[in-house]
């Protein structure tokens, strides 16, 4: 602090008025780069949010040595065989609406968001988002069913604020990869998905016939959170389910 | 002059370097080295930020109240650690995916506050800016270091690529904390056995 004129620069006005000035500066700062670089943010977001939509349709996200496609790649094969439609609570398809009564709908409970997976002009895989809370967090993922409605293909999630190592792990593959080709509707009654805690009994978590998988050890609310989300999302579209699985 | 500034440079790379001899910013180096990307990625927004606010904050050492000289210093440095957050949340989404806090908690990297309470408050902007670089060099090789032996031991890869054969049995334990312990452990001996940098209890 040597060589400085302290006296002066110490007044109170002036550090009220430094405060301010540092203030002002990095606001505009900030708020200049959000507001320019907020368009190619939403198209990363959107991007993931189609490779996460493929992912729980078990389609390709990656090439053969493990490296993530190009998002031009991606974009492709969404727009060529992804479906976005519609459904009411009642399971029927609603026609016609926009990206904004859509989206108003959704929040509003009026209509559910769902993915047909189109191959050849028949929907071959079913796919909703699903979304609930974890431990510290509103956790995002997507549930694929195939043709039948009856078995999962896939699940992803990729949202959420659980904590790395711990709940976090349910990113990783060894947790959604449990998922794959298990039953959750026999019968036209659907089977509850169980998420256990801890370890699953090996005759249970080997069983195709019904969903009852590894929990995470030290996660047993993040376990508890995916099973209570899961369980209500598949509920939520049965209607429509019944009403596609009779054709 | 130059003399000095070559010193100011090649310091906090080996003599001083701020993870190994000043043992900062050990937290960031533990989370973000299981790949080399994502560590270089690190490395790359803190050399940025610290050589960025030593600079602006060299530029404004003589107009700075000393009352709230650390409340500007934390304004210049939050505001360029989002900036660079911002930016890879743009251009690089699953980097900045996996880097989740730690790019945002370069904020609390007692490197940069150290390098501007040390140094940009008392030179000016030229040597600071040296000095910013040359710390965040410091800390980019030793997180480029221990990535490379993480990644390598742990997943068989570097920078994703397959690098040891497939029958190579991957060691979990290098992606675990743990592993990163135990390298950096090892890389803190090694390095100041060649410096004899003891500490004086």
């Amino acid at each position: 602090m040597t060589g400085r004129s302290d006296a002066v620069k110490q007044g109170e006005t002036y550090i009220l008025m430094y405060a301010a000035g540092i203030c002002l500066v990095g606001s505009l700062l900030l708020a200049g780069a959000t507001a320019g670089l907020k368009s190619q943010q939403e198209k990363m977001v959107e991007l993931d949010r189609k490779t996460n939509v493929l992912k729980a349709f078990q389609e390709p996200i990656a090439d053969g040595a493990g490296r993530k496609l190009p998002g031009d790649r991606i974009e492709a094969r969404y727009a060529e065989h992804v479906r976005e439609v519609w459904v009411d609570p009642d399971g029927k398809v609603v026609e016609g609406l926009g990206a904004k009564e859509a989206a108003d709908g959704i929040a509003a409970g009026r209509v559910l968001s769902l993915f047909q997976w189109v191959e050849g002009g028949t929907v071959r895989k079913y796919a909703f988002p699903v979304s609930g809370k974890g431990l510290w967090s509103t956790i995002y993922g997507y549930l694929a069913l195939d043709e039948s409605a009856t078995t999962i293909v896939g699940v992803s999630f990729y949202k959420h604020g659980e904590t790395p190592g711990l709940g976090g792990e349910i990113e990783q593959a060894w947790f959604q990869d449990q998922f794959k080709g298990r039953r959750v509707v026999a019968d036209g009654r659907p089977i509850p998905v169980v998420v256990a805690k801890g370890k699953a009994s090996p005759e249970a978590s080997t069983d195709k016939a019904r969903v009852v998988v590894d929990g995470i050890s030290g996660a047993t609310l993040t376990g508890n959170g995916v099973m209570a989300f899961l369980n209500a999302g598949l509920k939520r579209y049965e209607a429509y389910f019944k009403t596609a699985r009779k054709g | 002059m130059a003399a000095k500034l070559q010193k100011v440079f090649t310091d906090p790379l080996s003599e001083n370097n701020p993870i190994t001899i000043q043992i900062l910013g050990i937290c960031s180096s533990l989370a973000v080295t299981t790949q080399l990307k994502t560590a270089l990625v690190m490395a790359a927004s803190l050399t940025i930020v610290t050589a960025g606010s030593n600079v602006v904050i060299s530029l404004l050492r003589n107009t700075i109240p000393a009352k709230i000289r650390m409340i500007v210093e934390m304004v210049v440095v939050s505001v360029l650690v989002i900036l660079a957050d911002q930016f890879l949340r743009a251009y690089m989404f699953d980097v900045s995916r996996q880097l989740s806090v730690f790019v945002g908690l370069i904020i609390t990297n007692c490197i940069v506050m150290g390098r501007l309470e040390a140094y940009a408050l008392q030179n000016p902007p030229l040597p600071s800016l040296i000095d910013g670089l040359a710390n965040g060099l410091g800390y980019s090789a030793v997180l480029v270091i221990v990535a490379v032996v993480r990644e390598l031991l742990g997943s068989g890869k570097l920078l994703g690529y397959a690098v040891l054969p497939a029958s190579y049995p991957a060691n979990g334990l290098m992606l675990l904390a743990p592993g990163a312990f135990i390298v950096l452990g090892l890389l803190i001996w090694a390095q100041r056995s060649v410096t004899k940098h003891f500490e004086t209890a």
